[in-house]
């Protein structure tokens, strides 16, 4: 954004650089969803990023919060996002209109492992916002279905009405290539076509998995966790290959503010994915 | 390495001929504190009565404080402000602000506040480069300066009582003279300006004065701690209950973190003006022990107990950059010792982690309540 620079690096990585809103819409009551793109069109198109990466996003006078990416990097140009109203940065972003300017840098932090997971069966497990960051790798493996084996989807959220992404995911139930099981905690419109329960409900109804050939991919609320690992453990998957990406404040995305550090590690730059193993390995992850 | 003799004659002269080149900085002795009479504890009684030094902006040479321990704020507030703005913005664009960082001359700096750069240089080069650092210290020469330990400096534990990189020059300073190291090729063209005050023959009775006169800095550390086994207790002891002690007493004022030479952590704001003055995004020291540090989005605090943050706050010192690094991120300057109210420091944990007796506030107010 800014030509000239007088530092020692070749550019500031701190520096936004200038993106626009391209389409924006209410997914629930308190979640948009958010198409965006950078104003450069080179720099739309070189902007390389793996599933579960994540960006950090400048709203002008309001402040900077990282946001993972929702999009698929199997569809370069275009970046979304699926963001929860809740501080400051996201009520004044819930405000601005389509085709406002925004700031963008990055992508940042390690994503999923998606070279290791070629090849082998995908089980991805989600809780409420934890679509936000699975949805990227999930598209990822749809959109390149052949580099996989199995796909299997759990997806669990509080009502009906609460469920991110509902129409995308009935329609991706009539896909052969891909098991799709969702689930609501309470159905209070009465109509809910699939199962209420938790998350972990959708278990006994999955077919058999083999463990070796699966990664395991987790993402929902802090609590969420310790009930699907123990099923998790329960199927033999091993402990590297159940994968969760995680939340942390963040000021800089780049290891230099500190307020993501985990025991000897930063969340932004050897996370936000980690393995069971990480967790077991290193205290306080989850 | 080259090494020079100044005579003490002349060392005026020369900051006043280098001094023309940039700003000059060095330790000056600070007024104010309260009474050491209004203060009911022996300790904090000792320690108001002490002279307490600062880094400032040095106009009248003779203000120079030669022979001070440690200053209350290490260098670091010259590289990274307490505060400043990183970027100024209106409707169409971030426009760097690069504007605090200015030539500077940074005279005094001990070896233990040297180290504490160049672990800093580490942290803010690691992965990406922070360029609001880097610039400002590119652009500050490092006049380092030997120093004598008082009953709270351990840097003979931390191997950071002699430094060998990191500075431009660094002075010894010997009864009659000082030695002069010249560790860059800045610090030599600082030399080049006036040569006639340095002498590149130094006599078998000059290295005599300064191999004494480190011997006897060598036994006078008063205040030791084995950071060997300090990462493997950190896991060891990550239950033991004197971390929810130590929680209990500590008064997440972040003081020590301001304090700490090696403290990088920063929170970052955004601020709008009325008007057409564009706004900024303003970065400021933070600190761990701080009740907001790790909270996020909604109210969730990864953190919310005063004793997991303490714990984070050594963990990163003692373990974290052993395991990055291969030494820990402490330089044993002391300032944490003379500076927590609740006397949790590195000496403190250390010997509470040893399983040692700790006698500081904090044991003595866990035990009172347990009472």
């Amino acid at each position: 954004m800014n030509g000239q620079h007088k530092c020692l690096a070749d550019s500031n990585p701190f520096t936004p650089e200038p993106a626009r809103i391209i389409r924006s819409y209410h997914l629930t009551a308190d979640v948009k969803f958010f198409q965006v793109r950078f104003i450069d069109v080179e720099r739309a198109l070189s902007f390389q990023y793996k599933a579960g990466q994540f960006a950090m996003v400048s709203i002008l006078g309001a402040g900077e919060a990282p946001f993972c990416l929702s999009s698929t990097p199997s569809r370069p140009g275009l970046l979304e996002f699926c963001i929860r109203k809740m501080g400051t940065v996201t009520n004044a972003l819930f405000r601005l209109p389509e085709n406002a300017l925004i700031g963008l840098r990055g992508p940042y932090g390690n994503g999923f492992p998606v070279e290791e997971m070629t090849g082998k069966d995908i089980l991805i497990i989600m809780g409420g916002m934890g679509v936000a960051p699975l949805r990227s790798v999930l598209l990822y493996c749809l959109d390149n279905r052949d580099w996989f084996g199995r796909v299997v989807l759990l997806y669990g959220a509080k009502r009906p009405a609460e469920m991110i992404f509902r129409e995308e995911f009935f329609s991706l139930k009539t896909r052969t290539d891909l098991e799709c099981h969702l689930t609501v905690d309470a159905d209070d419109t009465g109509q809910w076509p699939e199962r209420t329960g938790v998350v972990t409900t959708l278990f006994p109804s999955l077919k058999k998995v083999d463990p070796e050939n699966t990664y395991a991919l987790v993402c929902g609320p802090p609590v969420m966790y310790k009930f699907v690992i123990k099923e998790l453990i329960k199927l033999n998957i091993p402990k590297n290959q159940i994968l969760m990406t995680l939340e942390r404040r963040m000021k800089c995305g780049i290891g230099k503010c500190g307020h993501c550090a985990i025991d000897y590690i930063y969340t932004c730059l050897d996370g936000p994915v980690f393995t069971y193993w990480d967790v077991l390995h290193m205290k306080e992850l989850i | 390495m080259r090494i020079l003799k100044l005579q003490k004659k002349d060392f005026f002269p020369f900051l006043e001929v280098i001094s023309k080149k940039a700003e000059l900085w060095a330790p000056v002795a600070k007024q104010g504190g309260p009474p050491a009479e209004t203060l009911p504890d022996p300790h904090w009684a000792s320690l108001a009565k002490r002279e307490k030094f600062s880094f400032e902006r040095i106009q009248d040479f003779s203000k120079i404080a030669m022979n001070t321990t440690r200053t209350i704020i290490p260098p670091k507030k010259i590289m990274v402000p307490a505060s400043f703005n990183m970027f100024h913005f209106d409707e169409k664009e971030y426009r760097e602000d690069l504007s605090h960082v200015t030539n500077r001359i940074l005279f005094g700096v001990h070896p233990c506040d040297i180290h504490g750069l160049l672990i800093l240089d580490k942290l803010f080069s690691q992965a990406y480069s922070d360029p609001y650092y880097l610039e400002a210290r590119k652009k500050t020469i490092i006049l380092g300066l030997s120093c004598w330990p008082d009953e709270f400096c351990f840097c003979k534990s931390t191997h950071t009582d002699i430094i060998e990189e990191g500075y431009d020059l660094f002075f010894t300073n010997l009864e009659s003279h000082f030695l002069v190291w010249i560790g860059s090729s800045r610090g030599d063209d600082l030399i080049r300006l006036a040569p006639d005050y340095f002498d590149e023959r130094l006599t078998e009775k000059d290295i005599k004065t300064y191999i004494n006169w480190q011997e006897e800095r060598d036994n006078a550390f008063q205040t030791e701690i084995n950071f060997t086994r300090l990462p493997d207790l950190m896991e060891l002891k990550y239950k033991a209950p004197f971390w929810e002690e130590a929680g209990a007493a500590c008064l997440a004022c972040g003081s020590c973190s301001m304090v700490c030479p090696t403290c990088n952590c920063y929170n970052v704001v955004d601020k709008q003006f009325l008007g057409n003055r564009p706004g900024q995004r303003l970065r400021y020291w933070d600190s761990c022990t701080l009740t907001e540090y790790s909270e996020v989005a909604g109210g969730e605090n990864f953190r919310g107990h005063k004793s997991q943050r303490l714990r984070l706050w050594y963990t990163h010192k003692l373990r974290a950059y052993v395991s990055k690094y291969g030494k820990p991120s402490c330089v044993g300057c002391g300032r944490c010792l003379v500076t927590c109210p609740v006397q949790i420091h590195a000496k403190s944990v250390a010997d509470a982690l040893e399983g040692h007796p700790v006698d500081a506030f904090w044991k003595k107010f866990a035990e009172e309540v347990s009472k």
